[in-house]
Formats: structure tokens, C-alpha cells, sequence
């Protein structure tokens, strides 16, 4: 018989060892895995890990797909600190882009340095007053955050929908569902020579500094953490959880609303009806990769964007098929997490009539 | 005859690569080509991008050691797209075919840093001189099901699954319906969104509510099988969409409008090796085989199938036209007067439906 129980006190090398661990663990089942599949796999880990990287558009690219991921996992991570789960970054990263797109469009003939900031503002209160319903819900009516926000999430992408298909559609674009490309204010010009790369992810690294400081450093962020673990502790210092939920999901819907508009006016250019391949959900994975820590998150961050990169290239360059690749960044996943289990936790062989009495 | 539209750029384009292709574009006669695709879906997925990999393996067939090819399936049409792309480009593909709309601004981004680099795009509207358009009449095809909907249904209520209300579509709908008016002037045509290109769920619960709606036909613009399999359930009839879906539904399938993209990608990969190619935009129909209609099914009788036979004839002769005048829209109001057509160029705007249709 096996029993899983939990460790008095997690080993800290092993925190720190456990995800290159992970990682040298997938690439020995991944060369495994593609080595039965009759593909070379020094070849195919290269175009995984290696080629992606190997360039300066590669890394462009890395910290563009990284940016959304940072700033999103960030905010989740700070609001599933404090036990409040916001599952509908998605919903307020659409509105994000609609509210920084709507400037940019309103304002497409205007060619001056205020309409950007005036996006951003923008954006980042569309994402907050979406974020603002299931906290209202919460607070003053017990309605569960995760199903509200969640459900949000459809309503906002139907939004953007009507709106680039009616109204926003491009008077010159044959009545495809697109808006105009956005004007020269509108756009985020590439901060690094031949790549796509904007000041974004600048903007994501600052603001895992900030969170750091906060939580790690202010009252308010050590409340936050109270309140998550040990809500009756929380009550009786007077931290207040309504104040909890609302810091944190205007924080993480403005933080969502941020990455969108950083999608629509960096890369895209423009309003689609797709406007992100499911960062808001990618980004509770990647919260949770980071273990709720900004500077974890921005780590994970880097790693997803990797694996996904990575699942691209080794398309193009080994040949792969999509399911394989989604598979190997499955088992990437796998392998963190289960490495991270166990360093809290630990299986014990007991006899089997001593479980029995036990049980 | 090749049909060119106006649309904007053709012109500057063809002139730019008329002067391009002038100093010696025949020394460039090249041993061996490398081809690449960007699927937005499944390979796998029975419709839309597997019959585009057909294509690709035809490609393959007829150029054999001359061509190696290259794909990315389920490409999201937003900021990886670029990314992809340009992974083909870099890699050195001499051609790369983008085959979903969405494509189209990503195309025209990185065709402008690989000038040496041919890029296909289908089903769009912008040109460059080394970014061709190609497209298929896939409204000829519903002209020739909307004549069967029109003698096989004993409702007259026909249940129609669409994805996005885009020109192709909302044109695929308006030749469906006013064909099978010419047959059944009282028939209607009961439109579902689901907003998707490819969601076997979905569209099977949309099939499920038009039948219960009183259709007893089904027919899709989306491009799973899911919608005839429901068919098949439930003893009602459908259409096959982009390939013959026979093997899903041997008794419903009545036929199916098959994309064949083979012989164009032969075409236009054999004019890569050859230094021929030129950027052009192409709308090809029955005539030209790109858009064909599979064998008709068990429950066709004769009479019909020749009914079905000469509207297809009609098209390809040219004495048919599938938007031929009068034509009503949905308020009853006259849009194109008796012995007038609608034109391509207003075909590929067109954002209003038909008498008939309940979208």
C-alpha cells in the first residue's frame, strides 16, 4: 500500500531544483516519444528548444508570445493568492482591446502623442470594469466569481464580434469582419531592429517587480496572503476579504485589459474578431507554473511561450504533427507539476493491515 | 477564362512584377522547390484544410523528387500567424500558401521582408508582386444543391449551418436559396451561427435544432462532418461540404460541393521551378474544376440528378448565372432587376440576403 503524506517542510533546493528537473525529464520521454515515432530526436528537441531561440526575431518573438502570458499570470496569480479565482482574463482581455481599439479607431485620423496613452487608459479600464461585475457579484451577493467571470468571458467575445462585423468593420475591407489597421499614434513601434518585439513586455517586467514589491513588502499585500490562507486570522486582524476581491480582480481584469490592448496595437495592427489564441486561459497554467510568485510568472511565462514556439518550429522543421507537439507540451506540464507535488507531499509504504486500521 | 477583379493593388501589383520579372526571371529556373502551407484547422477535420492538403500531397505526386513540402495545421488567424509565416519564409520556402483569410495581413507583412519569397493567399482581397489571390466559386456549387434542396424537401424548411456572416458565405446562402426557389418558390431557409469554421459539437447540436425546427434537409458551411452524421441519425437528408463525406452518411449525403485545389498548386508550384510565376488574382468555378460536385447519392431519383446536371451545365457554359435578376432581398425590396446579374465586384461585398432566408 502507498499513502501519500505531506512533508513537514519542503526541501528548498529541491524548489529550486524541481523545474530543471521538470525539464530534463521531458526531453528524455520526448526523445523517447519521438524516437518511437521514427523521428530523430536530437533534430526535433533542437527545433523544439533550440531553434526558437537561436535567432534575434526568435527571441523577439519569445518575449512578444511571453508578454500577454506575464501580465495576466500576474494578476491571476495575485487574486489566487488571496483565494479569489478569476477564471474570465480572456473576457477582460477582449475588452481591453475593445476599449483601446475603440480609441484608436475614434481617433484614426489623429496623428498625435496623446491617443496611445489615451488607449491604454482605455483599455486598462475596460478590462477593470469588466473584472468589476463578478466583483460587485461577490461582494454583495455571494455569486461565485469563477462561473461569473467565466461566463463574461463569451459575452465579451460576442461583443467584439458585433462590433467587427458591424459597426467597426473597415468601409473598405469588402465587408470582412476586420476593422480599419490602425493609425501610425495607434501602434506599438518595435523596440529591437527586425523583430516584432514592443515595449510590452518592458511593461510586464516592471509590473512583476511592482507586484513583488507589494506583496512581499507592504501591508497590504501581506493582508492579501492572510486572507487566502487563513481567512479567520484574516478576520481577526480586521483585514477586510470584500477588499481583497476587489483589489484583486481590478487588478487582474486591468492588467488582462493591458495585455489585449497590447495584442491589438502591437502584432495585429488592427480589431479581428480573434483577437487572442487563449491567453487568459494559458495564463491561469501559467500562474500556477510560476507557484503564484511574479518573478515565477514571468518565468513561466518565458516557458510557455517556448513550448508553444517550440510546437510551432518543429512542425516546419521535423515535420511533426500538431497532436505530437501538443503532447510534449502536455507532458512538460505534467512533469512540473508533478515534481512540484512532490516536494510537499511524499509516498509512504505502509503495511497493509496497519492502513487498514489506520483507515 | 481567368476572371480578375479590380480590387485594389491588382494593378499596381501586376505592373510591379511585370518590371520585376523582366532581367532575366528564366535564369532563376530553380532544380527544386521548397513549398510550404498554413492550415487554420485539422488536417484531419474532413472539410476546409483537408482538402488543402490534398492538394499538397497532389502537389507531391505530380512534381515527386522536384518539390519538398512543408505544413503547420491549426494555425490561429491572430498574432501567431505572422510568426508561422514568416518560419516558413525563413526556412526556405520558395512558396508558401496561406489558406484562410485571415492570413491575408500577416501575408502582406512578411511578403514585404522575403521579396524573393512567392506567397498564395486564398480567399482575400490584397495583391503585392510576390503575394497571388486565389479563389473558388464555392456559390456555383450551392446553385446545383439548392436545385436538389428544392425537389427532395417535403417541408420546404431547409436548415443551413453557417460559420461567420462574411461575403463567401452570405453569398454561398443567397445562390442556395435562389435556387431552390426556382423549384420550390415557398421554401425557407433557416440559418444557424456558429460561429466557428470547425466545432463538430456545435455544429451537430445546431443540425439537431434545425431538424427539430422542421427541416428535412441539412446543409453547412462549416466544415466538419458532424451536421451529416446527425443527418443520417435522424433519416433526414444533407450536403457534403468541401470533400465527399460519403463514408459519414451513405444514405443522406444527396451529394457534396468538393474544393479540388490540386491542379492550381501544381500549377503554381511547377511555375516556381520553372521562374515563371506572377502575382495574379484567380476566382475559379466548375468550369475550371476548382469547385466540383460529388456523385450524387441513393436517394437522388434520376429526373432530379439531370435537373441538378444542367444548372451545373448552365454555370460552366456560362448561360446560367447564379445571381441572375429578379432578385428580392429579405424585405421584399427589388436589388437586381430582370436581365441583369450581379456583378463579381458586388458579389464579393454583398451583405444582405435573399427572399427566403431566415438569418
Amino acid at each position: 500500500m502507498l499513502r501519500i503524506e505531506a512533508r513537514p517542510e519542503p526541501s528548498r533546493t529541491m524548489q529550486l531544483a524541481t523545474p530543471f528537473l521538470a525539464v530534463a525529464l521531458t526531453v528524455v520521454s520526448g526523445a523517447v516519444l519521438f524516437a518511437l515515432l521514427g523521428r530523430d530526436p536530437v533534430v526535433s528537441l533542437h527545433a523544439f528548444f533550440v531553434t526558437p531561440i537561436s535567432s534575434l526575431y526568435g527571441l523577439g518573438e519569445l518575449a512578444l508570445k511571453a508578454t500577454p502570458l506575464i501580465l495576466i499570470g500576474i494578476g491571476l496569480a495575485a487574486g489566487f493568492r488571496a483565494n479569489v479565482w478569476n477564471i474570465g482574463a480572456e473576457g477582460q482581455l477582449v475588452l481591453g482591446a475593445i476599449c483601446g481599439g475603440g480609441v484608436a479607431l475614434w481617433f484614426w485620423e489623429v496623428d498625435a502623442p496623446w491617443v496611445f496613452p489615451l488607449m491604454v487608459v482605455a483599455a486598462v479600464a475596460g478590462g477593470m470594469v469588466w473584472a468589476a461585475i463578478p466583483a460587485f457579484l461577490k461582494t454583495r451577493l455571494e455569486v461565485n466569481e469563477i462561473l461569473v467571470s467565466l461566463m463574461l468571458t463569451y459575452v465579451a467575445v460576442l461583443l467584439l464580434s458585433t462590433l467587427v462585423y458591424g459597426p467597426w468593420k473597415d468601409p473598405e475591407g469588402f465587408n470582412f469582419p476586420q476593422s480599419r489597421m490602425f493609425g501610425e499614434a495607434a501602434l506599438m513601434a518595435p523596440i529591437l531592429d527586425g523583430t516584432r518585439l514592443h515595449a510590452g513586455i518592458l511593461v510586464a517586467l516592471a509590473v512583476a517587480l511592482a507586484a513583488w514589491l507589494w506583496q512581499a513588502r507592504t501591508l497590504s499585500g501581506f493582508a492579501l496572503k492572510v486572507v487566502g490562507l487563513a481567512p479567520a486570522a484574516a478576520r481577526f486582524a480586521g483585514f477586510r476579504r470584500h477588499r481583497a476581491v476587489w483589489s484583486t480582480l481590478l487588478l487582474g481584469g486591468g492588467l488582462a485589459g493591458l495585455a489585449g490592448l497590447f495584442e491589438v496595437a502591437g502584432p495585429i495592427g488592427q480589431l479581428v474578431p480573434e483577437v487572442s489564441p487563449g491567453y487568459g486561459f494559458t495564463g491561469i497554467i501559467v500562474a500556477f507554473l510560476g507557484r503564484l510568485h511574479p518573478f515565477g510568472v514571468v518565468l513561466a511565462g518565458f516557458l510557455v511561450a517556448l513550448s508553444y514556439i517550440g510546437g510551432e518550429v518543429a512542425q516546419i522543421e521535423a515535420g511533426l504533427p500538431q497532436a505530437v507537439t501538443g503532447v510534449f507540451q502536455g507532458m512538460l506540464l505534467f512533469f512540473l507539476l508533478a515534481t512540484d507535488f512532490l516536494i510537499r507531499y511524499r509516498l509512504r509504504r505502509v503495511p497493509r493491515r496497519r492502513a487498514a486500521e489506520g483507515g | 477564362m481567368t476572371f480578375r477583379t479590380t480590387r485594389r493593388g491588382l494593378l499596381a501589383g501586376a505592373a510591379a512584377t511585370g518590371a520585376l520579372a523582366l532581367p532575366g526571371s528564366r535564369l532563376l529556373a530553380a532544380e527544386r522547390v521548397k513549398a510550404g502551407w498554413v492550415y487554420v484547422g485539422p488536417i484531419g477535420d474532413h472539410g476546409w484544410t483537408y482538402t488543402h492538403d490534398q492538394g499538397r500531397l497532389e502537389v507531391e505526386k505530380a512534381l515527386g523528387e522536384k518539390v519538398v513540402t512543408t505544413y503547420v495545421e491549426n494555425v490561429a488567424e491572430g498574432p501567431d500567424a505572422e510568426r508561422v509565416i514568416r518560419q516558413l519564409a525563413a526556412s526556405g520556402n520558395d512558396i508558401v500558401f496561406a489558406t484562410s483569410f485571415g492570413f491575408m495581413n500577416p501575408v502582406i507583412r512578411v511578403a514585404k521582408q522575403f521579396p524573393k519569397v512567392k506567397f498564395e493567399h486564398a480567399t482575400g482581397y490584397k495583391t503585392a508582386p510576390n503575394v497571388a489571390v486565389y479563389n473558388a466559386r464555392f456559390h456555383e456549387g450551392r446553385a446545383v444543391i439548392g436545385t436538389i434542396a428544392g425537389r427532395l424537401s417535403k417541408s420546404g424548411i431547409v436548415g443551413y449551418i453557417a460559420s461567420f456572416p462574411i461575403p463567401e458565405v452570405v453569398m454561398g446562402i443567397n445562390a442556395f436559396t435562389l435556387a431552390m426557389r426556382k423549384k420550390r418558390p415557398d421554401a425557407r431557409i433557416k440559418v444557424v451561427w456558429v460561429n466557428s469554421w470547425y466545432d463538430p459539437g456545435k455544429e451537430a447540436d445546431a443540425a439537431k435544432a434545425l431538424i427539430d425546427q422542421g427541416a428535412d434537409i441539412i446543409t453547412q458551411h462549416t466544415d466538419s462532418p458532424a451536421p451529416l452524421q446527425v443527418a443520417e441519425e435522424r433519416g433526414v437528408s444533407g450536403f457534403g461540404q468541401a470533400s465527399d463525406m460519403r463514408k459519414f452518411a451513405p444514405n443522406a449525403q444527396l451529394t457534396a460541393i468538393v474544393d479540388n485545389w490540386g491542379p492550381y498548386y501544381v500549377e503554381r508550384v511547377k511555375a516556381v521551378l520553372e521562374g515563371s510565376w506572377k502575382s495574379h488574382t484567380i476566382w475559379y468555378g466548375l468550369k475550371e474544376g476548382m469547385v466540383q460536385i460529388a456523385p450524387y447519392g441513393p436517394r437522388v431519383p434520376e429526373e432530379v440528378r439531370a435537373e441538378a446536371d444542367a444548372v451545373k451545365q448552365g454555370i460552366i457554359d456560362g448561360t446560367l448565372h447564379p445571381f441572375a435578376g429578379p432578385i428580392r432581398d429579405q424585405k421584399g425590396e427589388l436589388r437586381v432587376p430582370e436581365g441583369q446579374n450581379l456583378s463579381d465586384e458586388e458579389l464579393l461585398e454583398i451583405d444582405w440576403y435573399v427572399e427566403g432566408v431566415q438569418a
